[in-house]
């Protein structure tokens, strides 16, 4: 998009060697990964490959056994997780954790915290700039309610919505949060081949008119096949290929992977 | 339907009744050799036929009242009941809130000093327990140390009175803020921990304040503590029966004739404010976004994390101000007591207070309020039965566990409510919002 002018080589998210081990267990080997800005970057892989740990790098749950993360040009490696948060790298889970006993529209309201106007004092007295950005939260909590079709549902707790709504609200809550890059951990799973479908279009909007750049963990290939600009395919830890779609479903190695060597 | 309500509403007043009379209304009298068991005076009969009527009204029209902003129908009911809309009742809300502050207020007038007395101590309990509730009902961390705040408070107050002269007031302001920096430089390597760690090290700490105020006997007094503590004096104005150098007292001002009441009402009258007023702030406190904070650290503190909240300084915050709360409650007993010492401040205090917590419902200010003033005035009213003053609180917390694991009150915290229209219309100027905030960052 128009902000890569200035340097052509910059990308988003620089990741290079990344590597995880837990005692004996290699998870994650060396991985590289490039994000361009505006981009949607899909990371797939068989099941126990590393992706979610990959994930979990990234956003400072783990400590990385050792490689670099650059995020915007700077080294995030090891950086705590609401730090690397607060950068604008927010993800979702690959088991759903909404705050459940929550309203939908408190779910939003927690996820806007350090935007709205927190001192206590400020707080107690009603001052107006509290007052202001307590209305702005709700604003843009409606706004990101509508956009994910959750209106309806905006009193209700978090935990009696709909497996597909809980995934969605997940997303809005990350928007709310401003990202520049949107981490989504299988956000397909367990959704039936209609909420995939709107997924999918929410997915592409978000990329082109919210101004975010999408990392995703997918199974469902139709969908990552359809939506991705660029693939990168994990294999018990290590890089195994990557490419654009067209090139990565007809790369020999992968297919291998996916149905097991005979 | 009136009827079930009217039957609904005696089963709690008959239990009140139940659990009272043989609690409060019965009198051991231990002189004769075999003891014999006889009715309490009559003014206390009254009491509790006065509380089982308010019980049975309460009850009645309980739906009626939305307390505090979260609703008291769901004291006892499912909590798919819901009161759909908070500007209701009001009007009827405050004016009930009005008369019983305001008989909170002019009751001393026309009690025994020794009432009074027992008034400021369930206060004080009151305000532990509030302060208590706001870490481990709030924001979810054990603390089995709280003891070691309140005694800071007290301690607070001795010793900068003895040593620096300073008055009550400006002690109340140094032994909040000191128990608000204690809780804070514990918190900060504490909070790192989890659940049944933090509980041991909270209780290790209550323990260190009070070994160290028992040993450090050069600045302390040791096991013997610290009297002649002064009471709360107004603008200068001082209760005792003759005036310190330079002062004026209380009864002299007014030209009437000396009470040792007066200061024991005053004191009552401060510890109502500064209830009222924590009851106030606390409120206030689960409406704004760290009280929200504090309930999404409770259920799933990952997720916080990842949405770029704090974990530690959120924690921190509700450690502090829990702590500040009870060293107002310690200068507030340091200033009823007139003398105290390490032994008023040991772990038993800091179960007493947590037992007010759970037993009122995590979370619930109302529930808190409640069980305080069932736990510190039960001993008191039953002196009598000294001995069996555990073995009472044991069953009662069984019977509560049993009866109602989730406390007197359970928590409903004041949801934010927004209604469809409010909704749609929030939602279309909302872009604009967005887009600025995009310019700005650009
Ligand atoms: N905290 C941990 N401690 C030990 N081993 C772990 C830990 N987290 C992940 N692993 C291991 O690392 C490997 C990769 O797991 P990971 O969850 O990243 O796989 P994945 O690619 O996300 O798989 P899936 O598609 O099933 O979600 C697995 O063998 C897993 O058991
Ligand atoms: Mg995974």
């Amino acid at each position: 998009m128009s902000s890569q002018n200035n340097n052509q080589n910059a990308s988003l998210l620089e990741v290079e060697e990344l590597t995880m081990r837990f005692g004996g267990l290699l998870a994650v080997d060396s991985v590289a990964l490039s994000i361009q800005e505006g981009q949607i970057t899909s990371i797939i892989g068989p099941n126990g490959a590393g992706k979610t740990t990959v994930f979990n790098c990234l956003t400072g749950f783990y400590k990385p056994t050792a490689g670099s993360i650059r995020f915007k040009g700077e080294d995030i490696a090891g950086n705590k997780n609401h730090e690397i948060s607060r950068k604008g790298i927010v993800r979702t889970f690959q088991h759903v954790r909404l705050f459940k006993n929550m309203t939908v529209l408190e779910n939003l309201l927690v996820a806007q915290h350090r935007h709205i106007n927190t001192n206590l004092l400020s707080g107690l007295l009603k001052t107006s700039s509290y007052r202001r950005t307590e209305q702005e939260a709700l604003d843009h909590a409606a706004y990101w309610l509508e956009r994910v079709d959750l209106a309806d549902m905006a009193n209700r707790d978090a935990c009696n919505l709909a497996y597909g709504q809980q995934r969605r609200l997940e997303i809005a809550r990350c928007m709310v949060t401003r990202p520049t890059l949107l981490m989504l951990d299988e956000p397909a799973a367990g959704l039936n081949p209609k909420e995939t479908a709107e997924l999918d279009e929410l997915i592409s909007d978000l990329r082109s008119n919210h101004n975010v750049s999408v990392l995703l963990i997918e199974h469902d290939m139709k969908l990552v096949m359809g939506i991705s600009d660029y693939i990168y395919v994990i294999n018990q830890g290590t890089p195994l290929a990557e490419g654009k779609p067209e090139d990565v479903s007809a790369n020999d190695d992968v297919i291998k992977a996916y149905l097991g060597e005979a | 339907m009136t009827q079930s309500k009217a039957f609904n509403a005696l089963i709690p007043a008959v239990l009140f009744l139940l659990l009272s009379i043989p609690l409060m209304g019965l009198q051991l009298n231990q002189g004769q050799i075999i003891p014999t068991v006889t009715l309490q005076d009559n003014s206390t009969l009254v009491g509790i036929a006065f509380s089982t009527g308010f019980i049975f009204l309460f009850q009645l029209v309980r739906e009626k009242i939305p307390f505090n902003g979260s609703s008291i129908s769901n004291l006892i009911s499912s909590p798919a009941q819901r009161v759909p809309s908070l500007h209701k009742h009001d009007s009827f809300k405050k004016i009930l809130t009005v008369l019983l502050i305001a008989s909170l207020f002019i009751w001393p007038l026309f009690s025994s000093r020794g009432a009074v007395d027992l008034g400021i101590h369930i206060l004080i309990y009151v305000l532990l327990g509030l302060g208590l509730n706001v870490v481990v009902g709030l924001a979810g961390l054990l603390d089995l140390g709280f003891v070691g705040f309140y005694a800071v408070g007290a301690y607070g107050y001795a010793l900068l009175n003895q040593y620096f002269g300073l008055d009550f007031w400006t002690c109340l302001l140094f032994s909040g803020a000191l128990a608000a920096l204690f809780g804070f430089i514990l918190g900060f390597p504490v909070l790192r921990l989890r659940g049944d760690y933090l509980a041991i090290v909270t209780l290790g700490f209550g323990e260190i304040i009070r070994i160290l105020l028992n040993n450090w006997s050069g600045l302390t007094g040791g096991p013997n503590g610290i009297g002649q503590i002064p009471p709360a004096t107004l603008f200068g104005i001082e209760f005792s029966r003759n005036a310190s150098e330079g002062g004026t007292t209380f009864h002299e001002l007014l030209g009437i004739s000396y009470s040792g009441s007066h200061k024991v009402i005053f004191l009552y009258l401060i510890a109502l404010v500064i209830t009222l007023l924590t009851v106030w702030v606390i409120n206030r406190l689960r409406n704004m976004p760290i009280g929200r904070a504090w309930e999404a650290l409770r259920e799933d503190d990952i997720a916080c994390q990842s949405l770029g909240m704090n974990k530690t300084t959120i924690k921190l915050s509700a450690f502090t101000i829990g702590a500040m709360f009870a060293g107002l409650a310690g200068t507030l007993f340091a200033a009823r007591m007139s003398h105290i010492s390490p032994e008023s401040f040991t772990f038993i205090e800091s179960a007493m207070i947590l037992a007010i917590v759970v037993l009122g419902g995590m979370g619930s200010q109302f529930g808190v309020i409640l069980a305080a003033i069932i736990i510190a005035s039960l001993p008191e009213l039953v002196r009598d039965f000294e001995q069996y003053r555990m073995l009472m609180f044991g069953v009662m917390m069984v019977v509560m566990m049993a009866w109602r694991p989730q406390g007197l009150m359970p928590m409903k915290r004041p949801h934010i409510e927004m209604r469809k229209k409010e909704l749609e219309e929030r939602a279309h100027e909302a872009p604009e919002a967005t887009n600025t905030r995009k310019a700005q960052a650009a």
